[in-house]
């Protein structure tokens, strides 16, 4: 059976740990697929001006876009590369219930990010996103430092 | 001319227009609003012209009666829908993949951010001012009715709207006027989708701008002393450009956070003095149910206290006057009658909730004065409004309402005023916008000329005196109405196929929830 390992990523250079971490863990495991997967962070609860909603459509395509351009596609041409079966996932959401998402979607077995790099009054508040996803993960989560 | 040399540019632009008569007048305020109300003066008329032999304006009838028919037509779907729209709303039926597109709830709430303001604050009071508290009854009831128009027009608005290429959307009466029109085979869709631009152009000019800036100028002067409107206009004006024609978002960004604070604040406040005044809230209902009916000698009796509080509900909520339909109109959505279910919460929360909290404070505070002999409420020395404590009306008359309560309220009151007309204006200017790019087309010189316009005006309604200003304003927004309520009978049958075939879908189980 195929190992189904995700990768968060959150477009900070501590990425690169989590990938390095993930291409060992599935070298020793052998019959391994990763998902590197993105999520910006957004809210269906946020509040945005008539103009900023009629835009929406077109700055949401726009951040996919970003997103797959600078962070997801060179990870996976990177896995790919070094011999891997990776693939590439953005999503907008709760940076946590979005991953735990795309993990149980995806049929994942594990979650791999790196420490968060929230700081300040939010983290002290509701929890960095990554504090939050070990406590809501519904599969093991491991956290690179 | 004199304003030219000195560089006040948008004193030129008023003092350009300045008849004779007027340049006689005292201070630039009175000069404005002479000239003001001599312009606005017909249209104001004819749009309030009474039915022959009444006293009942033609437009509130006309509101009335359309409410009434969309209730009967979609078979009370306010009522059978209502659990459904909060089901829309919490995104229980929102795709995931979908997620980063806008949502009901954002649809909803920058809608609302044009809605709730100062209809909620100073309109109340104008209409519990004018129509006793009796008005409060037919306010909350053109609410509960407004709900069917509401939903109806942001239906058809979501349905029609034009989807652009690079992902962008416009829509709004508009835009179902002439396509709407075009596909059922109905001449003149065309016309009326004019028609409505240029009524929207002059409702996003009044009610969505001078009204606001006239009252937030009222309210800052109760704290800081009276001093000339233009000057707030002015102010107002830069704030309002920076954002509309600067681009500097931020601003708009950080208003459209805070507003919904200071809306529940406003709540909250209301609830506290309600709670500490719990043994009046009975009484206070009394009063409200007894003027509906007797109108407890307000000017025009009971038909006095229904007009106005018809006019106010309609004035807050904007039901049926298709402004909402331009908001509602950006969500992602494959079913466009879920938006017309989101949207029919509008008037709830606008109307039924958030102005009956308004009218119950202004009547227990006790600020409108009763004939002890009578138990009927006072007539102020013209004859045209109840008499109050202060002589205060409009928005300053819900201040000291507030303040007999919470002293320090008016402070916070005087905030969230601030901001609320802020946030109207910014919605405001949107729709304007999208009326003015519908008759003069897209364009950066086309746009900018309507935002100093628009901008322009914010300065002329912060100088003028309440009367003018809101005459204008009502007449404006009701004329929107006109032609959007004449386009939504013709269209209806459209939204109703709409409704049979989703509640089918919904009813067999195919529209389901979403596992979040």
């Amino acid at each position: 059976m195929t190992t189904k390992l995700v990768i968060g990523l959150d477009g900070e250079g501590s990425g690169e740990r989590a990938l390095r971490f993930a291409t060992d863990l599935a070298n020793k495991i052998g019959d391994c697929e990763l998902i590197v997967a993105y999520v910006i962070e957004w809210s269906p609860y946020s509040f945005q001006t008539a103009e900023e909603n009629a835009e929406r459509h077109k700055r949401r395509e726009e951040e996919i876009s970003t997103a797959r351009e600078r962070v997801v596609d060179p990870a996976v041409a990177q896995l790919t590369q070094s011999g891997m079966k990776a693939t590439g996932v953005v999503r907008h959401g709760d940076v946590a219930h979005t991953l735990n998402s795309i993990c149980e979607k995806e049929g994942g077995h594990q979650i791999i990010v790196c420490r968060s790099s929230e700081g300040g009054i939010t983290k002290r508040i509701f929890g960095s996103s990554t504090v939050n996803l070990v406590m809501s993960a519904t599969v093991p989560v491991t956290v690179i430092s | 001319m004199k304003y030219l040399k000195t560089g006040f540019f948008a004193g030129a632009a008023v003092a350009a227009a300045l008849p004779a008569q007027a340049q006689e007048a005292g201070t630039l305020d009175e000069q404005v609003n002479a000239v003001f109300a001599e312009f606005t003066g017909p249209f104001v008329n004819l749009i309030f012209a009474p039915l022959p032999g009444t006293s009942f304006p033609w437009i509130v009838l006309w509101l009335v009666v359309a409410a009434s028919i969309f209730t009967i037509y979609f078979s009370f779907v306010q009522l059978r829908f209502f659990s459904h729209s909060i089901a829309l709303v919490k995104g229980d039926y929102s795709d995931p993949d979908d997620a980063g597109e806008v949502s009901h709830f954002q649809a909803l709430a920058t809608a609302l951010s044009g809605t709730v303001g100062l209809g909620n604050i100073a309109g109340v009071a104008v209409a519990v001012g004018i129509g006793g508290p009796g008005a409060t009854f037919w306010m909350i009831l053109a609410g509960l009715l407004g709900m069917a128009s509401k939903f109806t027009e942001c239906t058809l608005g979501v349905k029609y709207r034009n989807e652009y290429p690079d992902g962008t959307v416009s829509g709004g009466p508009m835009y179902y006027m002439s396509k709407g029109f075009k596909e059922r085979g109905l001449p003149g869709g065309g016309l009326l989708a004019i028609l409505f631009s240029v009524f929207c152009i002059l409702g996003a000019l009044g009610g969505g701008n001078m009204f606001q800036a006239n009252q937030a100028h009222a309210q800052i002067t109760q704290i800081t002393g009276d001093y000339p409107g233009w000057i707030t206009g002015l102010i107002f004006a830069a704030v309002v450009f920076a954002v509309i024609v600067g681009g500097i978002k931020s601003i708009a960004r950080v208003t459209e956070k805070v507003v919904p604070f200071m809306g529940i604040m406003y709540v909250g406040a209301a609830l506290i003095i309600l709670i500490v005044n719990y043994d009046m809230v009975g009484w206070a209902f009394g009063q409200i149910f007894a003027g509906a009916f007797t109108g407890l000698g307000v000017a025009g009796g009971f038909v006095g206290a229904l007009i106005q509080g018809f006019k106010r509900a309609a004035f807050s909520n904007e039901a049926g006057v298709g402004s909402a339909a331009i908001a509602h109109s950006a969500v992602r959505t494959k079913e466009p009658i879920t938006e017309g279910f989101v949207s029919l919460l509008e008037p709830l929360i606008d109307t039924v909730v958030i102005c009956t909290m308004t009218a119950l404070v202004i009547i227990i505070s006790q600020q409108l004065i009763i004939d002890a002999d009578t138990g009927n409420y006072m007539l102020n020395e013209a004859g045209t409004a109840i008499a109050t404590v202060d002589g205060n009306s409009g928005v300053a008359l819900t201040s000291a309402a507030f303040a007999s309560g919470i002293s320090w309220f008016p402070y916070i009151l005087a905030l969230a005023v601030v901001l609320f007309a802020f946030s109207t204006m910014i919605s405001w200017s949107y729709y304007g916008l999208k009326a003015w790019t519908y008759l003069f087309g897209e364009g950066k010189a086309s746009e900018l000329t309507f935002k100093i316009i628009f901008c322009i005006f914010i300065v002329i309604g912060a100088a003028a005196s309440l009367g003018p200003v809101i005459d204008f304003s009502d007449a404006a927004i009701f004329a929107m109405a006109v032609v959007n309520i004449t386009a939504l009978y013709f269209l209806m049958s459209i939204v109703r196929e709409e409704l049979r075939s989703y509640s089918a879908r919904l009813r067999s189980g195919e529209i389901k929830k979403f596992a979040h």
